[in-house]
Formats: structure tokens, sequence, C-alpha cells
């Protein structure tokens, strides 16, 4: 009797829960979210998660889409591929119309040609790849799809900013980047740029390094600086980056660091105060833009975030990404992923700093405003408690990094 | 000239650590037979001790401390752990450390969060001992150095001039005669294990701050310590000593030299072109697959020698 009694509250809670979790999926915009929240690169991950998190409160609280609130599901995919794709099954066979993914080129290639699979076959239940941060070039241009939107500028547009900013009297600069599709489009890009824009620099050298394997760049180092190099230009992020640029400072090599991601969580911690003056970030957002144009209301959203959090605020750009998800979805009219997907073309948002943003119908690349920002002392806003911050040294505007592309999108027919 | 001067160096100073790492791992190994998978975990844990210590009470407290704390927890890990999983031989043993290391690594998560700490090198040591060709050698590294041999001069020591040693050097070569002669062989495991995790340790409190604090630190050391353990050879300190140097100087001076195996072929008069079969395998540089290196040769020994450099039974 007892036992049964049991099983029954067993089951009673059960179907509650089952039952409440549907009564909740109703009301909500299911966002699928998939990156590394475990191994070498989880601190990449779960930074993304905790500022994602935060400006969707803040997108919910302004009333989010069609008087639904949007939600934010995380699946971890360890930085492969193949769990990126049982995140996307995962997040389909719920329907979800929106998966998220900011890391890995490789990553985004695979989501890419999986959705446009899934978008095919399943006309009733189709979904939106939101790309926040794979940057390959490739991916809007020979790979794009009707599917995916990126909302960061890709790798040609960022080496174009990073091979204008460097100084006249840079001539010689080495170059070492990731072995894997984004680090290969880094390499060819820069070289590109520098070629076009900068014939008087010499590449002295052009290393691909394995992906998240060397522990202590040291002898890089040495190889650097026997090359004569004035200054060293990588995409690397994560822990390639921070340990590559850590060693760079305790050699004291006398080099400048051109980098895409020093900025992001992990990079001032390890950088420290030998860097200062030396490292240069292209970035999307740092918290020192605020103050600088004079912004008072974005500076308190991002300083809420510092307050609440133990880390800086780098990822404006995904408050965007949701502000063009909030605007799409109620141009739409429905939570419909064809429609949106339409709607989102050549919709053009102010970004909460101000500047015009456009998200391009052609190959579905947004163009925004962006930054080299430098590690220094002085700064309103510090990173990571190091006393030294990014101060914003250049910004360039949307239409000045809006390269063409040779995207030839095949959009869905009787949608 | 400079170039190798400074990866010499740089090479020592990597060879060294690993050595720190190794040393517990090939003793544990060689005498309990376990393949102990958390061993780099401890590496972990006495970095992120010795981060929290030295906001209290400084980092030479810490480089104290820390190891301690590991050895503590190795000790109570190896009585109320291991020794029980043990009667279900081998594969529980590794299963069980294989665990233990993934727990690890997600209780250093909910504890100190997923980014790296803030563990920098001690103020007194944080300035550049002498330049070679102008590149600053830390001093840091120089004390790093000086720790190391510190410590293989103590094991040795101890291994051959003390009576415990004794009993150790018995038990790893014939842990069942020790016992029968009426020694306390669980007792010397246990000391064992713990000294293991202390020295894995004191490894990870001078080596948290040379490289970076961060949970991902004994995934990423794990794999190559258990290169040096098999490469050196079972039951043998100087053997995996002298594997941890070789190591250490590879992976640097593989970083160093940008040849492939084209290169190395048209020495040979045979000039390897896109057409070549394998063209692409051919001219991948030595840099890029630098770190494979220890991993190549660590089957090759387990093809060619499988008892290692210097082993005194086969792995």
């Amino acid at each position: 009797m007892q036992r049964g009694k049991r099983f029954t509250a067993f089951f009673a809670i059960l179907f509650a829960i089952s039952f409440g979790g549907h009564a909740w999926a109703q009301q909500t915009i299911k966002v699928a979210y998939t990156d590394p929240l475990s191994g070498p690169f989880a601190q990449v991950g779960d930074a993304n998660l905790k500022q994602m998190q935060y400006i969707i409160d803040y997108i919910n609280a302004k009333g989010g889409a069609l008087g639904k609130k949007f939600e934010l599901v995380p699946f971890d995919n360890k930085s492969q591929p193949s769990d990126a794709l049982l995140a996307l099954k995962s997040a389909t066979d719920q329907n979800m119309p929106f998966i998220m993914q900011c890391s890995g080129s490789n990553i985004a290639a695979a989501l890419i040609d999986a959705v446009n699979k899934h978008n095919e076959r399943n006309p009733d239940n189709r979904i939106i790849y939101l790309n926040c941060g794979a940057v390959a070039t490739e991916l809007t241009n020979e790979q794009c799809s009707f599917w995916h939107f990126r909302f960061d500028l890709h790798v040609g547009m960022k080496a174009e900013v990073m091979v204008r900013a460097l100084p006249k009297e840079v001539t010689k600069v080495y170059l070492i980047n990731q072995d894997y599709l984004f680090g290969q489009s880094v390499q060819r890009d820069v070289k590109t740029f520098l070629a076009k824009l900068r014939p008087d620099v010499q590449v002295v050298g052009d290393e691909l390094i394995p992906l998240g394997k060397i522990k202590d760049f040291s002898p890089y180092i040495t190889k650097i600086k026997a090359s004569g190099a004035q200054a060293l230009l990588t995409g690397n992020w994560g822990p390639d980056m921070n340990l590559l640029i850590k060693a760079g400072v305790d050699a004291g090599a006398d080099l400048r660091y051109y980098t895409f991601y020093a900025h992001l969580a992990g990079g001032p911690t390890a950088i420290g105060v030998g860097g200062e003056n030396r490292v240069l970030a292209v970035m999307s957002f740092g918290e020192n833009v605020a103050p600088e144009i004079g912004n008072t209301e974005a500076e308190a959203f991002t300083k809420a975030f510092r307050d609440k959090h133990k880390f800086d605020f780098s990822a404006a750009g995904f408050r965007t990404i949701f502000e063009y998800l909030q605007a799409a979805v109620n141009k739409a009219g429905a939570v419909d992923a064809t429609k949106i997907a339409f709607a989102m073309e050549d919709l053009t948002i102010k970004d909460f700093l101000g500047f015009e943003t456009k998200m391009r119908k052609d190959d579905h690349q947004l163009i925004s405003e962006y930054f080299v920002g430098t590690f220094k002392k002085g700064v309103k806003y510090d990173a990571e408690g190091t006393g030294l911050g990014w101060a914003m040294t250049a910004t360039i505007l949307a239409k000045d990094v809006d390269q063409p592309n040779s995207c030839k999108m095949k959009r869905p027919t009787g949608a | 000239m400079e170039v190798f001067v400074v990866s010499l160096l740089n090479g020592l100073v990597y060879g060294m650590l690993l050595f720190m790492l190794a040393s517990g791992l090939t003793l544990i190994l060689s005498m309990m037979g376990v393949l102990n998978f958390a061993h780099a975990s401890a590496y972990m844990l006495g970095a992120y001790f010795a981060y929290t210590i030295s906001l209290y009470i400084g980092f030479w407290p810490a480089l104290i401390v820390a190891p301690l704390l590991c050895g503590l927890i190795g000790a109570g890990l190896e009585m109320w752990g291991l020794r029980r999983v043990h009667r279900n031989g081998h594969i529980a043993e590794l299963l069980f450390t294989f665990g233990l290391a993934l727990i690890i690594e997600k209780g250093v998560q909910m504890t100190w969060g997923l980014l790296p700490v803030p563990y920098r090198v001690p103020e007194l040591l944080d300035f550049p001992l002498f330049r070679v060709y102008g590149t600053q050698f830390p001093a840091y590294r120089a004390f790093m150095l000086v720790i190391s041999a510190l410590m293989f001069g103590a094991i040795w020591l101890a291994l051959t001039r003390t009576r415990i040693g004794l009993v150790i050097q018995a038990a790893l070569t014939h842990p069942d005669m020790a016992s029968a002669l009426g020694h306390n062989v669980p007792r010397i495991f246990t000391l064992v294990f713990a000294a293991g995790t202390a020295l894995a340790g004191l490894a990870g409190v001078i080596g948290g701050n040379y490289q970076v604090t961060e949970p991902a630190m004994a995934f990423t050391m794990g794999p190559i310590v258990f290169v040096v353990v098999v490469f050196g050879g079972l039951g043998s300190l100087s053997g995996c000593f002298i594997a941890s140097i070789l190591m250490g100087l590879i992976q640097t001076f593989a970083v160093v030299f940008d040849v492939s195996l084209a290169d190395l072929l048209s020495k040979f008069g045979f000039v390897v072109t896109s057409s070549t079969p394998f063209a692409e395998l051919l001219t991948v540089t030595l840099p890029r697959v630098g770190a494979l290196l220890p991993f190549l040769m660590m089957v090759l020994i387990l093809v060619f020698r499988p008892r290692g450099l210097m082993g005194t039974r086969d792995t």
C-alpha cells in the first residue's frame, strides 16, 4: 500500500513536471546555445553564456517579442562539431526556432551544412542559425546560407581593420594562427590586406599552431625574436592567445601584439602589467567605449553587468543579436523561422551605443562599427582587476568595413 | 646560436617541470601498478591551493602548505579509496582514478570557476635574472630549476640512503617478497602515493604561475606525463629524469626548426612537388607536429624497447 502511494506520488510529480514544462514552452521563444562549456575552451563558452543571460533578461524586461519572452537553452559541445550537431538535433526535436553558436568556425561550417539539410527536409520545422562569433570569411561567402546569419565581422573585415591599425614604423611582422578553418582564414586574409594596403611590410614568419595543445609559447617567442619581427599578428583565442602573449611579455620581447581576441575573458589576466601599451585588440566593443563617446545609458548597462559578475562585459554584439531577433520576430508577426529569416534581411538597427548597423541581404553578414583598443593604464574601467584596460584608439564605422562578398544564396521557394 | 641557447634553457625548465610531475607518477605506477589518471589533477589542485593560500599568507608558506595538503588528500584517497578498489583488480583501479580526475576537474570548476585565476609569480622573483642575447630569462624560471633539482636530489637521497628508501626500492622490484619479510607494504603504498601526490602538488605550485592556472591544466598536462613515465621506464627514477628533460627539449626545439620531410628528402635529391603522393604529409613542418613527437616516441619505444629507457620491468 505504502509502495503504491509512493508510485502514485512519483507519477503525479512526473506528470506535473512534464505538463508544467510543456506549458512553459508555449510562452517562450527558445534559443538553443551551443559552445564549449567544458574542456580547454570552457572559459570562453561560460563567459558568453553569462553575458547572454544578462542581455536576455534585459530584452525580456523590455517586453521580449510578440509578448513572449526569450529563453536560452545551453548545450555543451566540448569544441566538437559532432556534439554541436547533437545540440542541433535536440533543438529541432523541441521545435526551437533558433540555434546560436560562437566559438569555432569548423563547428559553424558543420552546423550550416546540417541546418541547410534539416530545413530542406522539414519545411514545417525550420531553424535559423545565429552565428555570434565564428568568423572564418568563407562562411558568408563560398559557404553562405539563407539560414545562417552572422553577427560578428568576418575575418576579412577584421584583418583589414588590423592591417590599417599597423603604425608606419612597423615593417616586419610575424603571423601566428591556429591550425583550423578560422586560423587559416586569418592567415590568408591578413596577408592579402598586407599586400594590398601595406606593401612595405614584410612577413618574416608565418606559422600555424595546433589548436589548444601548446602550454608554453617561449620557444615561439625565441623564434619570433630571432626573425627580427616588430609586431606579432594573431587571430588566436582562448588559452592559445593568453599563453602566447604571456610568454612574450615574460621574455621581455620588444614586440607589439595585434590580436582579435586579447580582450576576451582571461586575456587581460594572462597579459598583466608587462603588456602595457604593447597589446592591441580589434574588438566589437570595450567597456571604455561608452564613457569615451559620452553615452551614459550604455555605460550604465555595462556597469551593471560588471557589478554583478566578477568579469568584464565584452559582448555588446550579443545585445545587438537579440535586438535584431526582437525586431525580426515582431516584423514577421509569428515565431516561424522562414518568416523571421526574411524579416531579418536588410534590417537596420541603431545599436545601443548609437551606431548604425545593418544585416546585409545578399550574404547575411552584419555590418557594424568596430574598434581598436590598446591595453594601457589610466582608463575608466580596467580589465579583470589588472589596473589596465582597453582605451579606444580607433573607431571604424560600419560603412568602412563594408567589403564585397561572393555569396550566391539559395532562397527557399514556396515559403 | 642565440636561438639554441634560449631554447635550451626553456627546454630545461619545461623538462624539469615535467620531471616533478612524472617522478611521483613513476613511483606510484612502478610500485603499485596503478596508472593514476588523477595525477595531473593533483598538479592542478596544487596550483589552485597555492593560489588561494597565497591570497592570505603569501606565496612562500603556500610553497610548503599546498603540497602537504595534496599529500594528505593523496594519503586519504589511497587508504579509503584505492585500497578498497584494489581488490577488484587493475581495471577497477584505472576506472577509479579516471573518474576521480573528472570529479576533481568539475570540483575545481565549481569552486574556483571556469576562468583562469590570477595566480602570479611572487614579486620577490618577478625580475629578469639575466639576458641571453637580448632575451630576458626570468628569475622565476631559475627558481623552478633550483626547486626541481633540489627535489630530485632529495628523492634520490631518500631512496638510496635511508631505511624507508631501501624498503620502497625492495617493494618496487619485489613487492611480494618485501611483504613476506614482514614489511607493512600497504603502509608503504600509502606513503608513496601521498609522496607522489605531494610532488605533483609541488609541481603545481611552481608550474601554476609559470603557465596559467585554469581548470583545463590537468587535462592538457596529463597525457605528456604518461609519455614520460612510459618512455623513462618503470621503476627507474633516473630514466624518468632523462625522459623528462628529453621531452622538454624535443618540444622546445621542434618549434624552432622549420623543416619538413620534404626538406629532408631534397637533401637526397628527391624533390617533392604538389603531385607527389602524400605531398601534404611530406610538407608539414616540424613545428606543426611538434606536440605529437613525444607520442610518436612513446609508440616507437613501446614497439622496440617495451621496458623503456632504463626500466627494470616490462610495461
